[in-house]
């Protein structure tokens, strides 16, 4: 295929009716989720199925199947959303497409068993848009996400994407770009939360040539999937952002910096650079302005602290992912020593929008000190797991009861922990705080990047963090002292407290070395890195007192501190908990006589506490 | 040149702007303990010794002074108690790490820093990962024959993929940069070794008193450099320092008896 190259600002919005005008807006159209979790749940074989079937049927013509990025709700992948009525298939395998074309695509009916189920009110809802797991969201960066075709850049164009460039090159100056984004308030969505606008500002005054524009896709933290979710499913969003950046930064060249375990997301983003160069949108003389701006991908090995600003700079210079101290700012200094500006993926999503729906519209969503959205992936112990957008200042409580659906099997919500693996746990009187940046900070939280961990009662805080803790001794680049010798000896004293060997002066001597690491290490690794110990100390100090004065973990999870006993009372004979022991340490449990277990036998492991229906067993 | 004004304990100069804190309070005569630092090398930042108190404007906080450049409106302190107790964590820690190293254990008890509570982490081990031989290999003599490997409390000082390397010239620069004094040399029967780098290179002999004193592929490499230097033609003769000592006091000799 020749691609026509636009050379004008104006040819832009002429291609974009040309795109809109042969497209029929009445057309069915089925869209298949293509993000990872998706495929993991067999989305590729779904797609391959719907081309199959329509083929068979003489349909190809007349309905389109599209590979989208993620539409969020991972938690019930395989989805399909059926255009124009906007019906929302769940759990699909390729066998159930047959059934929903003739249903669904030739006649007008739906597939009931396919719908997706309320797991509180067990109602069946239909719409995509009527699922409480999207109608409570406000998506900003995420909109086309689920409805362009990540490898074809007219969805996008067609979407009234790059308009946004179009507009920033022929209506405004430099300057005029920048004060827009300082105005909007938009903040960096990586982590530090700092203002964008006032960083690209800093870049632009920078003197010295060349200078450059990048992009942070390492996204480290465990179970995050935002970025990546995003440079797979709409990678243009994130190169027009970067190119608008580049133009008000002067700046003519730039690197994305995606880890190696994201194939999909380098994937997608080398086919959209490909595709965004022939089509005059990014390379030389962009839209046929006397401005360029090339872009390369860096892949990085996957080290958590490459995330990390004059690290991930090191890194595509080809040199050891370590940090260095930032007295100088690296938009004086950076990449190759040259003035560099570095965003998030997300924040350079953000930027688009605010250029095209304007600052106005911009700064009416969140908070006085956050604007606009933020998109978080939902994990750990919730019924809808996903990835949601939504609007700062929306508080705890509706991300996760209403968004989220709340905990599986009603199990009480124990904690929350913000911010990846250097966030910190809140507990269940903080449900009502509004989440911005501002305010997770104050209580001894923090935003991250987005990572959104929750946590039944069946959570030891005290291992929460000793686990955390090991993560990040581990991804310490070991440069500095604090972080690489005290956050091992925050590990060890947290595993020796988790193993029944605590002393209560351990407790002090582990927050003093917290402290110490917060205030002396040289890069946001090490200086956020005691926020999982500090912030259980603080709210879950009971429990860390219970391990080591009483010798017991409340939560039945540190086996050296547990003991399961099964109430007699309670226990309903079922034999569930007899088919989950792994050691066969249980007996009993049939014919109304109630289980016991052999503590001799018993490993701990909790398997049948897991099992019981009736919440029998007991610590 | 931009000069400008800071205040380090309490009294007031005029510095040029951008010069490293820690060389210009170690000019005014204050005593700044560091371990990873060398007046040849670029700051880097890693024992965190050289810890200070910086103020600016209603913000106080605790940075290293090594690499941090003296800009507008910084008042900075090296002697508060936070100050104190941050070095000493830092000697705690890095003895438990490194309990043979006796340069830390001086400065330790200098500082007063009582024994450590922790286990000690290796056994006879004085290494503390400063990283003053990685960046002198590197920057002084332009060869990558040290270097770290793996992360976090795994990291170490070694040659490349552990192996003997043919980067490693011998030139003893390593050796002699490390303050805790864990890398061993010696010359054996006309073999420089270096255990912890498995470099073991043939020592050429003096041309003059015919004892072996400097690995061969180190003057190889010297003489390349000089000759980027001085020209193709350039010879650097193969005389150890002993006799090439000898050679100039004897030509010094001569010229003064000629001045009389
Ligand atoms: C240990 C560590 C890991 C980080 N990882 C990431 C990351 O994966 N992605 C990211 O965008 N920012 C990460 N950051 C934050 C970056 O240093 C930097 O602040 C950010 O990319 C700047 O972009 P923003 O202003 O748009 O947020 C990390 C910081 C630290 C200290
Ligand atoms: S001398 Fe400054 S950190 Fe080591």
């Amino acid at each position: 295929m020749t691609v026509k190259k636009l050379t004008e600002p104006d040819a832009l919005a002429k291609y974009r009716d040309s795109l809109v005008a042969s497209s029929d807006d009445g057309k069915p159209c089925v869209l298949i989720c293509g993000g990872t979790g998706c495929r993991a749940g067999g989305g590729l074989a779904v797609g391959d199925a719907f081309r199959e079937v329509l083929e068979q049927r003489g349909l190809t013509e007349k309905v389109e199947v599209r590979m989208t990025g993620c539409h969020g709700f991972c938690e019930q992948g395989a989805l399909v959303v059926l255009k124009p009525a906007g019906l929302l298939y769940v759990r699909v395998t390729p066998e159930d497409v047959e059934e929903i074309v003739a249903t669904s695509i030739e006649g007008d009916g739906v597939v009931e068993r396919l719908t997706y189920r309320e797991p509180a009110t067990k109602k069946r809802i239909t719409r995509e848009s009527d699922v409480p797991f999207y109608a409570n969201q406000q998506r900003v960066v995420l909109a086309d996400n689920g409805r362009v075709d990540p490898t074809n850049i007219d969805d996008y164009i067609a979407a009234g994407g790059y308009g946004s460039l179009a507009k920033a090159l022929t209506q405004m100056q430099p300057d005029e770009i920048i004060d827009a984004i300082e105005r909007s308030g938009l903040r960096g969505r990586g982590g530090g939360g700092f203002a964008t606008g006032r960083k690209w500002r800093s870049a632009r005054n920078a003197t010295g040539q060349p200078k450059y524009v990048l992009c942070n896709g390492d996204e480290g933290d465990p179970g995050a999937f935002m970025d990546r979710s995003i440079m797979e499913g709409n990678p243009h969003s994130v190169l027009e952002g970067m190119v608008i950046g580049a133009y008000a930064i002067g700046a003519d060249r730039g690197y994305i910096y995606v880890r190696m375990e994201y194939p999909l997301a380098i994937e997608n983003l080398r086919i959209a650079i490909d595709q965004a160069t022939q089509r005059g949108v990014l390379g030389e003389n962009i839209l046929g302005s006397d401005f360029s701006f090339n872009v390369k991908i860096s892949r990085g090995a996957g080290a958590f602290v490459c995330g990390e600003s004059t690290a991930l700079m090191a890194s595509i210079e080809g040199l050891t992912g370590e940090p260095r101290a930032k007295h100088i700012h690296t938009s004086e200094k950076g990449l190759f020593g040259k003035p560099t500006n570095l965003n998030n993926v997300e924040t350079w999503a953000n930027v688009p929008v605010i250029i095209d729906k304007g600052v106005e519209w911009y700064t009416s969503i969140g908070t006085e000190n956050s604007k606009g959205t933020k998109v978080f992936s939902l994990v750990g112990a919730i019924n809808n797991t996903g990835l949601v957008e939504v609007p700062m200042g929306i508080t705890l409580r509706e991300i996760i009861y209403d968004i989220g659906g709340g905990i599986p099997k009603g199990r009480p919500f124990k904690a929350v922990q913000t911010g990846g693996p250097s966030g910190g746990c809140l507990p269940e009187n903080m449900l009502d705080l509004p989440v911005d940046f501002d305010q997770l900070t104050e209580v001894g939280s923090m935003m991250g990047s987005g990572g959104m961990i929750v946590m039944n009662d069946h959570t030891c805080m005290v291992e929460i963090a000793r686990y955390f803790t090991d993560f990040l001794r581990r991804e310490s680049c070991g440069k500095c002292t604090p972080c690489r010798e005290g956050v091992l000896r925050m590990y060890e004293i947290l595993d020796s407290i988790t193993a029944g060997r605590g002393k209560m002066e351990d407790i002090d001597l582990l927050e003093e070395i917290c402290g110490y690491v917060r205030d002396n290490s040289i890069c946001g690794l090490g200086k956020t890195a005691a926020n999982p110990t500090l912030s259980t100390l603080r709210f879950f100090r009971d429990e860390y007192i219970a391990h080591v004065k009483d010798h017991k973990c409340p939560a039945g999870v540190c086996q050296a501190l547990t003991t399961f006993i099964i109430d007699e009372k309670t226990c309903k004979a079922c034999g569930a908990c007899l088919k989950a022991c792994p050691v066969e340490a249980i007996s009993g449990g049939a014919k109304k006589k109630p289980a016991k277990i052999d503590q001799d036998k018993c490993t701990t492991c909790g398997a049948c506490r897991e099992a019981c229906l009736f919440d029998a067993i007991m610590t | 040149m931009d000069m400008i004004k800071t205040t380090i304990d309490g009294r007031e100069i005029e510095v040029q702007r951008d010069r490293w804190a820690l060389e210009v309070a170690r000019e005014m005569g204050i005593e700044i303990p560091t371990l990873c630092h060398h007046s040849a090398l670029e700051p880097y930042g890693a024992c965190r010794l050289c810890v200070v108190e910086v103020t600016k404007g209603k913000w106080t906080w605790l940075t290293t002074s090594c690499d941090l450049p003296i800009r507008e409106g910084l008042t900075i302190r090296t002697d508060t108690p936070a100050v104190i107790a941050a070095r000493k964590t830092a000697l705690e820690l890095m003895l438990a790490q490194a309990p043979d190293a006796e340069e830390v254990r001086q400065l330790a008890e200098q500082l007063g820093t009582k024994s450590p509570r922790f286990p000690d982490r290796n056994e006879s081990n004085a290494c503390i990962l400063c990283g003053l031989c990685v960046r002198v290999c590197k920057v002084v003599t332009g060869k990558m024959a040290i270097c770290f490997s793996n992360r976090g409390t795994d990291r170490k000082v070694g040659p490349p993929f552990d192996r003997s390397s043919d980067e490693c010239i011998g030139c003893n620069a390593c050796v002699d940069i490390c303050p805790t004094g864990c890398i061993e040399s010696r010359d054996e029967a006309g073999i420089r070794k270096i255990p912890m780098l498995k470099t073991e290179l043939k020592l050429a002999d003096c041309e003059v008193c015919g004892k072996p004193f400097a690995p061969i592929r180190q003057l190889e490499h010297m003489q390349a450099k000089l000759r980027e230097k001085f020209g193709d033609d350039f010879e650097a003769g193969c005389i150890c320092p002993v006799c090439r000592r000898e050679q100039t006091a004897a030509r010094l000799h001569n010229v003064a008896e000629k001045i009389g």
